[in-house]
């Protein structure tokens, strides 16, 4: 299969793991990525229905300053918000099944373009989506409990999550 | 009523916002002289949900053979008519664009105003055209495939929004839903139609927002997937007695939430009215519901007005026309489009 694939197996990357116990908790890790983010920045994620990957995203929203709910985009595939520091565009694979159909979405004015892209359900499409990219998947625990494992392919997001980290650890003190 | 006329005004309605394309004409915008609607549900139905691509495609064979039949179907020329109203927003760039566009070469052709309209607001519009005139002031529950919003109305295009959903829309969790129940798509009709009879005895989450307006649904649905993963739900054979009581009570709890906040936000600002609206509007349950819970008048279209149609674009058009909003030919798409922004 395509990248992501290539990014699970990349065996120099450890991938960062953060244990989520609350809707809240997702929601606070989606904002710190949303600070992180610049102009360009792809993020993929991969998780079951209600797996917290809409959760994380308005996070993610709520770090680039956009103040609105981001609902999902499943019905309608692309939502954009244009009210942050960066655009964000937040694009819902999951209604599609064949990696074809993806492609003829035509989603590279936003997946190259000077936004932030939050893709949900990456998997469906992994061959179609940028190379370098970072790839979150979230795991359901327990019925509020949610692994989050973070795995970044390109040096730009192993800083963007070597901050991440940091920023982490700043909260624990 | 400055700068109209006294003659009646017959209004043509294009409407392409999501899978439908539809063409419509009305009569002083409460009259419906056709209302043709060509769905592309079959053909969607295999991708679980819409396709932007293969809807404009769709859209584009559709559009004149159903703005000729909408205009047949009236018995109507294009010099009976006093203006084109179009839906601009909100809905797939690609399909609304097939509708704008063929809406301002027929306006230009024709020689007749342009009127642009929001899909949202042409779903409360809707209610002009049942028995009893809606009055304002009004609370609008807006629930759709793509959107649930609750809105104020205190007079023509005077909208503003209360709440809306934070995550999920309550169609779109229907979808969702009934997905994962194995019981196919559109999720809203097929949910009803197996739970007819079923007494729901499931205990599912409902999300309250006290102190707001806005609704949530994206808790219960991951509840009731949690719930589906463990009856092993296989969409080749019949569903169980326990996958319809899950469906039911999904429904069951959407529904609460649905007309209890609607019935609450009617109380506190005191409004004449509520107005149903939107495709999950033609849910019998939801309908029911509402009417018995409401303390004020529920008025609610006809099943074949709640979802996407024209005959609520040429009505909308119709109160904008009165109101003198007309649109030049630089009329664009506003796929983001939401209710209150309308120009």
């Amino acid at each position: 299969m395509g990248p992501l694939q290539v990014t699970r197996t990349d065996k120099k990357v450890k991938p960062l793991q953060i244990v989520s116990n609350s809707p809240e908790q997702t929601r606070k890790i989606g904002m710190k990525l949303g600070e992180l983010a610049a102009s360009g920045d792809v993020i993929l994620l991969v998780g079951p229905l209600g797996a917290g990957k809409t959760c994380l995203t308005q996070g993610i929203a709520r770090g680039l300053g956009i103040h609105e709910y981001t609902a999902s985009p499943s019905f309608v595939l692309v939502r954009e918000y244009h009210q942050g520091k960066l655009p964000l565009y937040h694009i819902d694979l999951y209604r599609l099944d064949r990696v074809e159909e993806v492609a003829q979405l035509g989603l590279d004015d936003y997946l190259y373009g000077d936004g932030v892209c939050v893709v949900e359900w990456a998997d469906k499409g992994s061959s179609v989506l940028p190379e370098e990219h970072l790839l979150i998947e979230l795991q359901v625990v327990s019925p509020l409990k949610r692994k989050l494992s973070f795995m970044p392919k390109g040096t730009r997001y192993m800083k963007m999550l070597w901050k991440l980290k940091v920023m982490k650890q700043g909260d624990k003190k | 009523m400055t700068g109209v006329d006294d003659r009646e005004m017959k209004i043509l309605g294009i409407e392409t916002s999501c899978d439908e394309t539809a063409a419509a004409v009305v009569k002083d915008g409460t009259e419906i002289l056709s209302n043709v609607i060509s769905s592309q549900v079959e053909l969607h139905s295999r991708y679980g949900g819409i396709v932007p691509e293969v809807a404009s495609r769709q859209h584009l064979l559709s559009i004149t053979p159903i703005v000729q039949k909408a205009l047949a179907d009236a018995k109507v020329r294009p010099g009976d008519l006093s203006a084109i109203a179009v839906t601009y927003g909100p809905g797939l760039a690609g399909s609304l664009l097939v509708g704008v566009n063929f809406a301002k070469a027929l306006a230009l052709a024709w020689e007749l105003p342009l009127i642009g309209v929001n899909h949202l607001e042409a779903h409360i519009y809707a209610n002009w055209l049942g028995p009893d005139e809606p009055e304002f002031p009004a609370i609008s529950l807006i629930v759709s495939g793509g959107h649930t919003e609750l809105v104020l109305l205190q007079g023509h295009g005077i909208i503003s929004r209360l709440g809306r959903t934070r995550d999920d829309a309550a169609g779109e969790a229907f979808d969702k839903v009934a997905r994962a129940l194995g019981l196919g798509y559109p999720g809203g009709p097929i949910i009803e139609k197996a739970t007819q009879g079923i007494t729901p005895t499931r205990r599912l989450p409902r999300a309250w927002i006290k102190g707001s307006d806005d609704f949530s649904f994206s808790g219960i649905k991951t509840a009731v997937v949690r719930l589906a993963e463990e009856l092993k739900i296989s969409s080749s054979t019949k569903p169980s007695q326990a996958v319809l009581d899950l469906a039911a009570s999904f429904q069951q709890a959407v529904v609460d939430v649905l007309v209890t906040k609607t019935v609450a936000a009617a109380n506190k600002r005191g409004v004449e009215q509520i107005l149903l609206a939107g495709g999950v509007a033609a849910n019998k349950l939801l309908r029911q519901t509402m009417v018995r819970n409401s303390p004020i008048p529920v008025l609610i279209p006809p099943p074949i007005l709640c979802t996407d149609n024209a005959a609520m674009v040429a009505c909308c058009g119709y109160f904008r026309f009165l109101h003198g909003k007309i649109e030049n030919c630089d009329l664009d798409v506003v796929p983001g489009l939401s209710l209150g922004s309308s120009k």
